[in-house]
């Protein structure tokens, strides 16, 4: 069955016992939704138990001595991997009745902002506040490689989806594009309208907060922020840019009629448009795909969005809110 | 220019050195006594082989409390960030302030910070002047307070109340209200030296000395019989003009030795934290250094990461700098804001207006070492030990630097407190 931006609509509502959900994943089996928050937890929910009682409890697991800032699942689902404010990653048992760690690994000096697990499952890149992306061993926390470029916080890293080039996105804007086999800087994508200096306030504002290929790799998406005239007031407009992967140039710049919004999310759906989800003063979903700058549909959600992840079946789309709740949209006609 | 005759005759203005020192030892070992006595040379002129100083950090907009000084990790309202130790046994801080860390055993902390005011018009002009605005009167700024506290006298001295903003206006501000322009604040717009130092090229140097040997001897002539401290504002205003312009290299950072250029860094408040320090040094009584901005309704772990990871190395360079010079002792240092910031994280990971439980960081001259004044609940929402207010505040920098906060100004025949009577100075906080 495919989904149909045009059918989404909120079908499940599943509530945390804290304020401020952040990062969330699908268990790549379909099983797990796991989400984040800002008392140091992360929730596990039952899919299958959570859509027969919407209000049954989820797991809380916690180790982390800061907030989590992005998770991964490895496609057995039988691994969970959370990126901590704390210098660390953490390995769990995702199926786990109480899960504890498996692994700690003080991966940087700082938070980890961003982590993504390789094509072959079998390695996963991670990047943040002390501007160098590493590249580890699932299987058994050892480090592999460090990639360094990057002059500001790193807040976005993903993988070529042919598993040979790794790349990550900057608080100034910039895409850093490294060969994984030689760890040499390959180029540069100038996104820069994602950043700004703002200043009267005298702040840096914006960033790569969301970086996505395509399964096809003819583009590299870059999502975030622009126009932040007031960063402190929350004054800002959300903007993707759309890079042509083998020119590097842009050549779309997504805009959507939600203004004081901006980027926390994105995702490439294999049907081949790009899903994103906003936060800021409303919140809600919005589609582009390559024949146009403008969204080719919006979906408004209840509240700001934190962040978002899709199942793998590309269904379903959660996303993340502050008033304790994950909320799944459904991509399909209402049951 | 003539002396000063008009305020002479009375008895407090005839005190030799004697009564001064008994009149300190009868206000307590710390005290210099109030504003009633300083407009004395002989009594300025103990006074200023011991000067005291004080350089205001001001955070604009509101630094947030759990982000620097009262951390609650761990708790619904602590945020992302880590608390760790200081070299002040038990205390800890934000991990946002490492370097501050290290320099805590020059420090304290209120912690206990009441103020209700979570407003920045309203909050400024409370932490600034002691008290709560009101259209009945018009309050002096601190700095105006402690420039005429702390005035060694002479027409010719350089202002005493300098404020340093990355933008700043760059004139002379009217904050000194009743105290009179002589202590209103002088704006360094950017840290660059005061508008209009600068003898126009056009202006030959003879010319210029021609022209004030002229104006002075007119303005003595109409002082015999005419004199009254608005002309000699006047007067005053013309010669602190000379000399601002004689010693304009004061306010030139380039002449500190490379190596405290380089340990400052090269940022705004670097240079700015340098400069305050090279001020209180040549004799500038007050100081205030902005930081901007800490008003972070949106991202405010973002955004306080980028502010007080920029605050950190300057300030602490600035506390470790002022104690190696000996200047520690006589230079009381205060980092303030306006306000604090919610306990409470908002939906864009802000935090809002505060005003009910937050910090103050202060040391130097007159401060106890290592104190911390005061606490809030577990997840900082309320104060549950030792609450005090922006007018206690006021009355314990006076005290800090010597003055004896009770004391009252002298206006023109009125008597007006110099700090809000309604408090006192937090005497568990004073050395």
């Amino acid at each position: 069955m495919p989904a149909d931006p045009k059918l989404a609509h909120v079908a499940l509502e599943l509530a945390a016992d804290a304020r401020g959900l952040m990062a969330c994943r699908f268990d790549p089996t379909g099983k797990y939704l796991f989400a984040t928050a800002e008392d140091r937890s992360i929730y596990r929910w039952d899919l299958a138990a959570a859509a027969k009682e919407p209000k049954s409890k989820p797991t809380a697991f916690s180790a982390h001595e800061s907030w989590m800032f992005d998770l991964a699942v490895t496609a057995d689902g039988q691994t969970l991997i959370s990126a901590g404010g704390d210098d660390q990653l953490i390995w769990w048992p995702a199926a786990a009745d109480a899960p504890a760690p498996i692994r700690k690994v003080k991966a940087h000096e700082g938070w980890i902002r961003s982590i993504a697990l390789s094509p072959d499952g079998k390695q996963l890149a991670s990047g943040g506040n002390d501007r160098i992306v590493r590249l580890w061993n699932v299987a058994d926390g050892a480090k592999v490689a460090e990639f360094k470029g990057a002059e500001r916080d790193v807040w976005s890293v993903v993988f070529h989806p042919g598993g040979q080039w790794l790349l990550a996105g900057d608080l100034d804007g910039k895409v850093h594009q490294w060969n994984i086999a030689d760890g040499k800087l390959a180029r540069t994508f100038e996104a820069t309208q994602l950043h700004g200096f703002e200043t009267g306030q005298q702040v840096h504002y914006g960033g790569v907060r969301a970086l996505v290929i395509s399964p096809d790799a003819k583009w590299l998406v870059a999502g975030g922020l622009h126009k932040g005239t007031n960063p402190l007031g929350n004054i800002q407009e959300p903007l993707a840019l759309r890079f042509d992967w083998e020119s590097a140039k842009v050549a779309r710049q997504h805009t959507t009629t939600y203004k004081r919004e901006r980027i926390w999310a994105m995702h490439y759906h294999p049907q081949g448009f790009i899903v994103a989800a906003l936060g800021g003063a409303q919140g809600a979903l919005v589609f582009w795909n390559d024949a146009a700058d403008a969204s080719f549909h919006t979906f408004a959600l209840p509240g700001t969005a934190r962040s978002m992840c899709v199942s793998a079946d590309g269904l379903q789309v959660a996303t993340t809110h502050f008033d304790s709740k994950v909320r799944i949209t459904k991509l399909t006609a209402k049951a | 220019m003539k002396p000063c005759h008009y305020s002479c005759g009375s008895a407090e203005h005839v005190l030799s050195r004697r009564h001064f020192f008994s009149s300190l030892a009868g206000a307590g070992a710390a005290a210099i006594p109030g504003l009633d006595f300083f407009s004395s040379p002989a009594v300025a002129a103990e006074m200023s082989s011991r000067q005291k100083r004080m350089i205001v950090i001001n955070l604009a907009g509101g630094l947030s409390q759990l982000e620097s000084w009262d951390p609650k990790p761990g708790t619904s309202t602590g945020g992302p960030f880590r608390a760790i130790p200081t070299s002040v046994p038990g205390l800890h801080i934000s991990e946002l302030l490492p370097k501050t860390a290290k320099v805590m055993h020059h420090l304290a902390l209120v912690r206990s910070l009441n103020t209700n005011l979570p407003d920045h018009g309203k909050g400024t002009y409370l932490m600034n002047t002691g008290r709560r605005q009101t259209p009945a009167m018009e309050y002096p700024a601190l700095g105006a307070v402690v420039a005429k506290a702390l005035d060694a006298g002479g027409a010719t001295a350089l202002p005493g109340h300098i404020i340093i903003s990355p933008k700043g206006s760059g004139g002379r501000s009217a904050d000194s209200a009743y105290l009179g322009p002589k202590y209103g604040s002088v704006s360094l717009d950017g840290g660059k030296a005061p508008q209009y130092t600068e003898r126009p090229a056009s202006l030959a140097e003879e010319a210029s000395i021609c022209a004030n040997d002229i104006r002075r001897k007119l303005n003595d002539r109409f002082a015999l019989r005419r004199r009254t401290a608005q002309t000699d504002a006047y007067t005053q205003s013309y010669e602190q003009g000379l000399e601002l312009m004689r010693r304009r290299d004061i306010f030139d950072i380039t002449k500190e030795a490379q190596k405290d250029q380089d340990r400052y860094g090269s940022d705004d408040f670097g240079r700015h934290c340098l400069l305050a320090r090279r001020l209180v040094e040549s004799g500038i009584s007050y100081v205030r250094v902005t930081h901007s901005n800490y008003d972070t309704h949106n991202e405010n772990f973002n955004f306080h990461l980028e502010q007080v990871g920029d605050f950190d190395g300057p300030f602490s360079t600035l506390v470790t700098d002022l104690f190696e010079r000996g200047l520690l002792d006589s230079t009381l240092i205060v980092v303030m804001s306006e306000m604090g910031r919610t306990p409470t994280i908002n939906a864009n990971y802000g935090r809002d207006h505060w005003g009910k439980a937050w910090s103050v960081c202060l040391g130097g001259a007159g401060i106890q070492r290592g104190a911390i004044i005061g606490a809030t609940n577990d997840t900082g929402t309320e104060v549950k030990e030792r609450e005090v207010d922006a007018g206690h505040l006021f009355h314990t920098y006076l005290a800090a630097l010597g003055v004896k906060s009770t004391r009252r100004f002298d206006i023109a025949g009125q008597k007006v407190p110099m700090a809000d009577p309604a408090f006192a100075p937090i005497e568990e906080l004073l050395a």
